[in-house]
């Protein structure tokens, strides 16, 4: 027990370390596909370093949702951290805690009181952004659903552990149209609950275009660090979901013993970097949709997700 | 139950899923061009079925009709197509449709989930795997080319949309009927071709003289030119 709780601790570890890093990773491999020098892959850290040691500036006109958004927006992915396998393919102590679907709703929670935030602040941007955020996020949740009523129907439990070992066990099940189709709709909603560029530019500085961006613009020193920190972790978070439960299992830890699960560590990053560089494939091949196309995306994303539960309803039994 | 597939029957599962979601893409696309590509890529994972099925289960028929398809559809047709249409009108976006794209998916999507409730009670009759995944979504995509059929204003699209329903059919027959005769499947594949060639211009003689090819526009009776008599 105690061994498995200090795993989980390496696990939490791991995703608060490595989250900064990865996104600087994407950042350079993007600026390297347009031809650009960009900047260090360590910028992050610094970016997270420098607003750590800024002074907070927080609007008299604000409530209480705001001075806790950050520390939520913090604080979630951690959460959903322990809930799924991030370095060891067996269940650690807080594992049978929560589902899939627990892990989305504890996500669901921080997009909901950053929207509340950002409302809070009375900026004419924020506001609009976080309005342009729950449109991606309410057609966004029926594919998150289907998805997982897909996954509790192949592999009979909505359990990221249990949901792991059907992949790996199953070559064939592998190749089955359910699955192909399930990982085509998560890596479209990854895109879109991340913010990335068909749905939105990370690295756009045009407030009236942004989506994801503008909900943090209220926020400086501390709160600023932490609402970028834990943008940085859900992602990585998502990422681990998609790789080690749904896509890739393989290179996890399967031994007890610390040092097996310290090796894994390179693995998953390597696994990460692959995806990083697919990720970087994709957005630099795509353009950012117009707003009102983003629904035709999803919409896409959804169709994907409810015929693979058609195929692995009416096919598989 | 899927343990009982082998590799080869997976794998032509997986390429029916395909199939079935290229039939998705070519009612989402708005380009022409993009639904013609959309429908090569149908055809090759169509082949690819066919060849996987005849190397799983030692069919030799099926090899002939994979390589059949290629030809007919991945190449001959496109080509045909490209020809008789004049650039224009192949690389014209924006088609309007009766329906706009996201009713146009969902409908899809019941026409899938009707096309596996009927052929359902039909597949469990039979013990052979492969006729549970091939009857139900190759009927899928018969039905959802019907729908383009009728959804789609301008004319390629709507030939397109004929050229899926028999890419449906085809799904299907592989499985319920491999021993087909050769020469049944070789006079499908002509006449499809014929179609295209006639329909391509067809439409571009429609498009000289009335300046459309919305078949949507064409509602009135209009009066012969002058230039006729």
């Amino acid at each position: 027990m105690k061994q498995s709780i200090a795993y989980n601790v390496i696990q939490i570890l791991f995703v608060l370390v490595f989250a900064p890093l990865y996104s600087g990773v994407l950042s350079r491999f993007k600026e390297i596909v347009q031809s650009k020098r960009g900047p260090s892959i360590f910028q992050p850290y610094r970016d997270l370093w420098k607003l750590f040691h800024k002074d907070e500036v927080v609007s008299s006109e604000t409530t209480w949702i705001f001075r806790i958004t950050p520390y939520l927006v913090f604080i979630t992915p951690i959460f959903v951290a322990t809930l799924i396998p991030v370095l060891t393919d067996y269940p650690l102590a807080f594992a049978f805690m929560g589902d899939m679907l627990a892990a989305g709703f504890f996500l669901a929670l921080a997009g909901f009181f950053g929207a509340l935030a950002a409302v809070d602040t009375g900026n004419p941007y924020g506001p609009m952004g976080a309005s342009r955020t729950r449109m991606v996020g309410f057609l966004a949740e029926p594919v998150f659903m289907i998805v997982f009523f897909t996954v509790s129907f192949v592999a009979q439990s909505t359990i990221p552990y249990i949901v792991q070992q059907q992949w790996v066990v199953n070559a064939a099940e592998f190749f089955s149209p359910a699955h192909v189709l399930l990982l085509i709709s998560f890596l479209m909603l990854i895109l879109a609950e991340g913010g990335r560029i068909p749905v939105d530019n990370p690295s756009g500085h045009f407030e009236l275009a942004m989506i994801d961006e503008s909900k943090g613009l209220e926020f400086s020193g501390r709160g600023a660090a932490l609402m970028k920190w834990g943008g940085q972790m859900k992602f990585i978070v998502l990422a681990c979901i998609f790789l080690n439960v749904l896509l890739a299992p393989w290179g996890l830890a399967d031994g007890h013993s610390a040092v097996q699960v310290i090796a894994a560590i390179p693995w998953i990053l390597l696994k990460i970097l692959i995806f990083a560089i697919v990720l970087v494939a994709i957005e630099s091949s795509l353009s950012k949709l117009r707003l009102f196309r983003i629904s035709e995306f999803l919409g896409a994303a959804f169709i994907a997700s409810v015929a693979a539960m058609i195929v692995s309803i009416f096919v598989g039994a | 139950m899927h343990s009982a597939l082998s590799v080869a029957q997976s794998l032509n599962t997986l390429c029916a899923g395909l199939v079935l979601i290229c039939a998705f893409a070519m009612v989402a696309t708005r380009q022409v061009q993009g639904v013609v590509r959309y429908f090569i890529t149908q055809s090759l994972l169509l082949a690819a079925s066919a060849f996987l099925l005849a190397f799983g289960e030692h069919i030799a028929d099926l090899w002939a009709l994979g390589a059949i398809t290629i030809i007919a559809k991945v190449i001959v047709i496109p080509w045909v197509l490209k020809r008789t249409l004049s650039r224009e009108l192949y690389i014209r976006r924006e088609i309007e449709q009766a329906l706009n794209i996201p009713a146009s998916l969902l409908l899809a999507l019941l026409l899938a989930i009707a096309a596996e409730l009927l052929v359902g009670p039909i597949a469990s009759a039979v013990t052979d795997p492969v006729v549970h995944v091939n009857l139900p979504l190759g009927l899928a995509c018969v039905l959802i080319g019907g729908y383009s059929l009728i959804a789609r204003r301008e004319s390629i699209p709507q030939l397109i949309g004929i050229l899926a329903m028999e890419n449906g059919a085809f799904l299907a027959g592989i499985a319920i009927a491999a021993e087909l005769p050769l020469i049944a499947e070789l006079t499908v594949a002509f006449n499809v071709i014929l179609i295209s060639v006639v329909i391509g211009v067809l439409t571009r003689s429609i498009k000289q003289t009335i300046g459309t090819t919305q078949a949507g526009a064409l509602t009135t009776l209009k009066e012969e030119p002058a230039s006729w008599r």
